[in-house]
């Protein structure tokens, strides 16, 4: 026997109870208070009053959702190579404090994970993290440079579960073509930044008004709809899977739109931020608004939401991108692109989604967990018993003050500094065990 | 302060841009400049208005006429005045321009006039320093002085500028000089338009209140005045135009296109000229040239700002450059 006990809820540690949560399981509509109970890592039971078993720890869910745990398809952890602006550690606890239980890492790190033995290494630390779980996504083409096809079935063997040269688009049409037949062996997906790089220029912001009035370089929509036009085509072509990136652009929805009558294999996903902002927020040079795809104009954004609505656009993702603040504290043109994304996801999605009305509490689960599963063939988004405990407990109400400060991640550069959102995350059990819990000021002090 | 007028005509702490000021704040400006205009014609050109006042020229862009002209500005009014060149960025220098900006600041300057090849550097600094700062023209943004003296030379001419119909011709999109003058003229109340290959027209600008020209023919015979913009060469390798030599046969001011113009168009230019491409010699040198008072000009606008944002009142010019201040 081992002198260390076992974590509750975890495999060989004691059981726990979620004991009058609401539990929400848009897997399988369900909607109603109830508990939960979590063996050995695994939904026991779930729905009606449980009886606590034998050594049983309470968890007392009162007044609180309890829902499958999120998964983000797309966020850059940054290790190895960017330490000073997040690590696998820090990010995965972010992603644990933001409610999500699964996280995709993209491979643009330096150097980038093109081969199994970084595959391996991100697995690794992802593990030792004790946060969310840590899913390594592996270059598409080695070094990323767009020429020559990365060992895929070696890193899927070590771990990988999807490839992508995010950060630079898959700009070879025929090694796109390539790639997407390829993979079909392993059953992954190809994860693409949909950018016409002869289009988007050095464009540091969307191409429109606010461009013009500020004297930056801007980025068409065509930029991204051209690109996301042709590879519909080359997913039509080979039938593989192809997944669009951070979807910016109203006429990229149409292009998805399509695809989807037409029935072919391909997904995509919005994040927040362009759920939440325009290209107006760049106003005053904020390099807290600087990102790639740019914030677009209103129609853009009522664009891409109601493609989330439809589900025309299958999942939120973050594409959480931390950088250090002396690299945002610069010239604009010289600003690295993005912001970190995964603790205030929640937040923006009830904001900007289920208190307007666009969609249900249940819809937003369903977009941050449920749909993400189910287009990646993950175990997990369900409260079904037997599967994963990966379980996320939020207060639907609760409204706070975004913090900058207070994030568990190492970088701060978000434009939601001082917002007030509503919906914030208490409890993440990851495999059963607790891999977040809010620190509640003493109440007695 | 006894009458209550704010200090500096209520401009704020920096000049950035024109965007942000009202038509009225800039008829101030350009009144100011009126009194400045003749202190360069005497014998000696100084008066004592920023005596004691440091000023920084901070040019991160090589820069002659400018430069010269806020020097010109400054050391006629009396203030001690550094000047800074730097090439490249500040990034390629080493250093970041936040860190530039302090270390100026712990000298204890009073004012900066910068010169930057990123849209935005000159906001950037005003947020980040308590000095005054004047923009000497930010990336493709805004070149506020030299629009303000554009106007003056307009008014000097017309006498009023309100309804006066000024198109700008060339390369709008990279130029800072026109985004200034598109925001100034407007905000005086003139009509504006802009003409050039649809390459360098940016996308959007019919939104802020001006309209297109597609031929030079037509913007001619529209005008009161031509604003013709210097085209960079380099425009051509970028592949923004076919060549130099088509750019002066479609878009260049002759003095042949102008025989269609109204007998009172005036032609200005910001220099540096490119004789040949988008004007030609006889227009430059020609009667309709405003191009030797828009430099005039330059130095009593800057002294206006510089006067102004150090306090000065507007109605108190006159006064001021006669040493009573």
């Amino acid at each position: 026997m081992s002198s260390r006990p076992r974590p509750a809820g975890g495999p060989g540690g004691r059981p726990v109870l979620l004991k009058g949560g609401r539990l929400l399981d848009p897997s399988r509509d369900v909607d109603g208070v109830g508990d939960l109970l979590v063996v050995d890592g695994r939904i026991e039971a779930a729905g009606g009053t449980l009886e606590p078993p034998e050594g049983c720890e309470m968890l007392d869910a009162d007044g609180l959702v309890v829902a499958p745990g999120f998964i983000d398809l797309h966020v850059h952890l940054r290790e190895p190579g960017g330490e000073h602006k997040e690590t696998i550690l820090t990010g995965a606890r972010a992603a644990a404090a933001g409610g999500f239980t699964t996280v995709w890492t993209m491979p643009n790190t330096d150097p980038p994970i093109d081969d199994p033995a970084a595959v391996g290494f991100v697995r690794a630390e992802g593990e030792r993290a004790g946060g969310a779980r840590v899913m390594p996504i592996g270059a598409a083409s080695l070094d990323l440079a767009g020429e020559r096809m990365t060992e895929i079935g070696e890193m899927v063997a070590a771990g990988a579960v999807a490839v992508s040269d995010d950060g630079h688009p898959i700009w070879n049409a025929g090694l796109l073509r390539r790639l997407l037949e390829y993979t079909q062996t392993f059953g992954i997906p190809v994860l693409q930044h949909s950018e016409v790089r002869e289009l988007a220029g050095f464009g540091v912001m969307n191409e429109g008004k606010v461009s013009t009035a500020l004297g930056l370089r801007g980025q068409p929509n065509a930029a991204e709809a051209a690109m996301v036009a042709r590879d519909i085509q080359l997913a039509e072509l080979t039938g593989g899977h192809l997944h669009v990136c951070h979807v910016s652009a109203r006429q990229t929805v149409e292009q998805l739109r399509m695809a989807r009558e037409r029935g072919l294999s391909v997904t995509s996903e919005v994040t927040p931020h362009h759920l939440a902002l325009t290209e107006t927020a760049v106003r005053g040079y904020r390099t807290d608004a600087k990102m790639n795809p740019p914030l677009r104009t209103e129609e853009d954004r009522e664009a891409v939401r109601q493609g989330l609505v439809d589900g025309v656009i299958d999942v939120i993702a973050t594409d959480h991108a931390p950088h250090h603040y002396e690299e945002k504290e610069r010239e604009f043109d010289d600003a690295p692109f993005g912001i970190v994304g995964l603790e205030t996801a929640l937040g923006l999605g009830m904001c900007e989604l289920v208190e307007p009305g666009h969609l249900s509490l249940a819809g937003l689960v369903d977009r941050m967990s449920c749909s993400p599963a189910r287009i990646m063939g993950i175990d997990a988004g369900t409260l079904r018993p037997g599967s994963p405990a990966d379980i996320v407990l939020f207060d639907p109400e609760e409204r706070w003050t975004v913090e900058p400060e207070a994030f568990l991640s190492r970088s701060r550069n978000t434009p939601f500094g001082g917002r007030e959102l509503t919906g914030r995350v208490h409890v993440t059990l990851v495999g059963g065990v607790e891999r977040y819990r809010r620190s509640v000021p003493d109440e007695a002090a | 302060m006894r009458d209550g007028t704010p200090p500096g005509a209520g401009l704020g702490k920096d000049l950035v841009g024109l965007e942000g000021l009202t038509g009225e704040q800039i008829r101030t400006i350009l009144d100011t400049a009126e009194p400045f205009k003749e202190i360069s014609e005497r014998r000696i050109k100084k008066v004592p208005v920023l005596r004691g006042k440091t000023i920084v020229n901070l040019f991160f862009e090589p820069s002659t006429r400018t430069r010269i002209s806020f020097e010109f500005a400054e050391k006629r009014l009396s203030a001690d005045t550094v000047n800074i060149s730097a090439t490249g960025s500040s990034v390629q220098k080493g250093e970041t321009l936040v860190d530039t900006a302090r270390t100026l600041e712990a000298m204890r300057i009073d004012m900066v006039v910068m010169r930057h090849g990123s849209s935005g550097a000159a906001r950037f600094l005003a947020d980040r320093i308590p000095s005054n700062v004047i923009n000497g023209g930010d990336g493709q943004h805004e070149h506020p002085t030299q629009a303000l003296l554009d106007l003056l030379t307009l008014r000097d001419r017309f006498g009023e500028l309100e309804g006066l119909k000024v198109c700008i011709v060339g390369d709008i999109l990279h130029s800072r000089v026109a985004r200034s003058n598109i925001w100034g003229l407007l905000k005086v109340g003139a009509e504006v338009a802009v003409c050039g290959p649809r390459t360098l027209i940016p996308l959007g600008i019919e939104e802020l209140g001006v309209s297109v020209f597609g031929r030079v023919e037509e913007a001619i015979e529209w005008s009161d005045a031509l604003y013709v913009l210097r085209l960079q060469l380099e425009r051509m390798k970028a592949g923004f135009i076919p060549s130099v030599r088509e750019y002066n046969r479609v878009f260049g001011v002759s003095a042949e296109r102008l025989e269609r113009a109204r007998e009172d168009l005036v032609v200005l230019h910001p220099g540096p000229m490119n004789r040949g491409v988008e004007i030609d010699s006889d227009v430059a040198d020609g009667p309709r040239s405003m191009i030797l008072p828009q430099v005039t000009n330059g130095v009593a606008v800057r002294m206006a700002v510089l006067y102004l944002l150090a306090g000065g009142k507007p109605e108190a010019a006159e006064a001021a450059k006669q040493g009573e201040a």
